[in-house]
């Protein structure tokens, strides 16, 4: 007889730890990321430019001579700024609208309904349709993505709120005389941080791949910053000459995002399965 | 049936209009004279003057949405400031190539998801089941574009074997020969979309291996292989299909960087390309086509859903 847990879950707790390894190395990489790269990210060298991975240079130099490491290990920081900003914007309008449209019916209405035209949007659209109002830059790539996901985050705290708000104990409270705030603060938000944290951990992946995308298009954060998409749209045109330098960005992503994924997807199967139901059906990728 | 066609119709319309008026405003919250800004640089008074008269901005803003709403229904998109012709022209010219990189996508999608995540089911909790699992998971993880990008280095660079960039119409010279600028992009644009289907397709059924029919079926002694096939599998196909249809629709979007990558004469590519080119009709076009598009392929999955599955109408 399989558990819940395997039977619905991918890769095992296993994995999740591997991931959370993972996610804690770039940590360390953001962190310290002036002590930890080799040389400067945006020192010129043109000697030495479009050259192979050597003991000098672990992952070769770009078309401006500059360590593709050095650039790998800074575009971390970048990566962490724009994941924990879209995670804050995300999750922190999304409790806001999901909590109070349970709370109060008819304003949960209105707000579902907005919350339903933004959906119209496919995700990378309506991140795109924002950045066209806003202008590309950090800061505008974390407001478009954080508002993208910030939509599916209120939908699901939504869910949520609304099935915590029907249990016994919420019954129990208010025949007691408790006021609305203290339902709020006492029985809906603490019940909701382990469905959030799932919810942040993938959120946190889109909003890398998402991030890379607008950089790759050239709509995210300015060329002269190195992120892990901005290397790669650079290095494209040397994708036959120096392939290794599209290598190691790529990577990177796709670690990040992964990493996350499992930690999300073990954190969800060890959730209530009531509430695992939030999650399910359409989800914005 | 019926009123459930009617309620679920009933909300397409209001979400479609509520997101038209969004792809009007979003124009006017660009700081500057809407005119102005949709001119560009270059532009000299009397233009933006005309335009300002044109466009109507010194009506109301409600006079001004009926306006330009009416004119969309009428297929009048506006014309693009940087191509000088109807935007709706445009995008038609675009749809070929959006439309079969799409449906090629699916072809691999469904031929490659559907029997991995069966596979997986089969043997869950196997070695096979954990492996193709983590690398359906670590398809999901991976970028489009970088995939895209040594798809070409391999198969167009180094082998020869395929063409990097550009699609010329299956309808002009070369015939459907011209499908194979297509199969690099919609392999790249497949990899993380299969990802989707396979988790779900093996997540629906080991929901379906727990109801009561199949240990009957299994009890019986019917052959494991059967109890998958005409058992287990049709019955799980209810949420795979559902799936098909949003990931059909989530290509749409997706198919914006794989068209960039790739070159391809896509609408999706036009969006970026007017978006640096500040051709605001276009943008304004192609979002609007787009999000129709969208929600037109969400409600078509939902009364095919309701109509496969009888038990969602009475919800």
């Amino acid at each position: 007889m399989t558990t819940y847990a395997t039977a619905t879950g991918f890769g095992g707790q296993k994995l999740a730890f591997a991931g959370l390894l993972i996610i804690a190395t770039l940590a360390v990489c953001a962190l310290f990321a002036p002590w930890l790269a080799p040389a400067d990210p945006i020192a010129i060298d043109p000697l030495v430019r479009l050259s192979p991975p050597s003991a000098a240079h672990w992952f070769g130099t770009d078309h401006f001579g500059r360590d593709t490491l050095s650039r790998v290990i800074h575009g971390s920081r970048m990566a962490a700024f724009i994941g924990i900003g879209v995670v804050a914007i995300a999750l922190g309008g999304g409790i806001t609208f999901g909590v109070l449209s349970a709370v109060f019916p008819r304003l949960g209405m209105l707000l579902m309904r907005i919350v339903d035209v933004m959906m119209a949007f496919p995700a990378l659209l309506l991140a795109l349709a924002l950045i066209v109002v806003l202008g590309r830059g950090v800061e505008n790539s974390i407001l478009a993505i954080g508002v993208v996901y910030m939509t599916t985050t209120a939908r699901i705290v939504y869910g949520v709120s609304l099935r915590l708000k029907s249990e016994v104990w919420v019954d129990a409270a208010l025949a007691m005389g408790a006021r609305t705030p203290r339902i709020v603060f006492r029985h809906i938000l603490p019940n909701l941080v382990s469905p959030l944290f799932v919810q942040a951990s993938f959120v946190f992946a889109f909003a890398q791949l998402q991030a890379a995308s607008l950089d790759f298009l050239g709509l995210g954060v300015p060329p002269e910053t190195p992120t892990w998409g901005n290397m790669i749209s650079e290095s494209r045109i040397y994708i036959t000459r120096a392939p290794w330098l599209l290598l190691f960005p790529g990577l990177m992503i796709a670690l990040a995002a992964f990493s996350l994924n499992l930690v999300g997807d073990a954190a969800r199967d060890r959730l209530d399965p009531r509430l695992q139901a939030a999650f399910g059906g359409r989800s914005r990728s | 049936m019926l009123r459930y066609l009617i309620r679920r119709i009933g909300a397409f319309l209001p979400t479609l209009l509520a997101a038209s008026f969004l792809i009007f405003v979003f124009i006017r919250l660009i700081p500057g004279d809407p005119a102005a800004v949709m001119l560009g640089d270059q532009a000299t008074p009397e233009a933006i003057e005309a335009l300002r008269v044109e466009m109507g901005l010194e009506e109301s803003l409600a006079v001004q949405y009926l306006r330009w709403l009416s004119d969309v229904v009428r297929g009048d998109l506006g014309d693009s400031i940087f191509f000088q012709v109807p935007v709706l022209e445009l995008i038609v010219d675009g749809l070929e190539t959006s439309v079969l990189l799409a449906l090629m996508t699916m072809v691999w999608i469904v031929g490659f998801g559907l029997p991995v995540g069966m596979v997986a089911a089969a043997r869950r909790g196997s070695w096979l089941d954990q492996s193709l699992s983590g690398m359906s998971m670590f398809l999901a993880s991976v970028p489009t574009f970088w995939v895209g990008l040594y798809l070409i280095l391999i198969f167009a660079a180094i082998l020869g074997w395929l063409p990097s960039s550009g699609y010329p119409s299956i309808f002009g010279e070369g015939g459907l020969a011209n499908l194979r600028y297509l199969l690099l992009p919609s392999i790249a644009l497949a990899a993380p979309n299969a990802a989707l289907i396979i988790r779900l397709t093996r997540a629906s059924m080991l929901d379906v291996y727990r109801e009561d029919y199949v240990r009957t079926a299994r009890a019986k002694g019917i052959h494991p292989l059967r109890v998958i096939v005409r058992h287990v599998f049709r019955n799980a196909l209810l949420t795979v299909v559902s799936a098909f249809g949003f990931t059909l629709a989530a290509l749409i979007s997706e198919a914006v960087v794989t068209e960039t990558v790739f070159s391809l004469p896509g609408v999706g590519r036009m969006v970026v390309q007017s978006i640096l080119r500040r051709d605001y009709p276009v943008i304004q076009g192609t979002i609007l086509m787009i999000v129709l598009l969208y929600l037109a392929i969400n409600l078509a999955v939902d009364i095919l859903y309701a109509w496969l599955d009888p038990r969602v109408k009475l919800r």
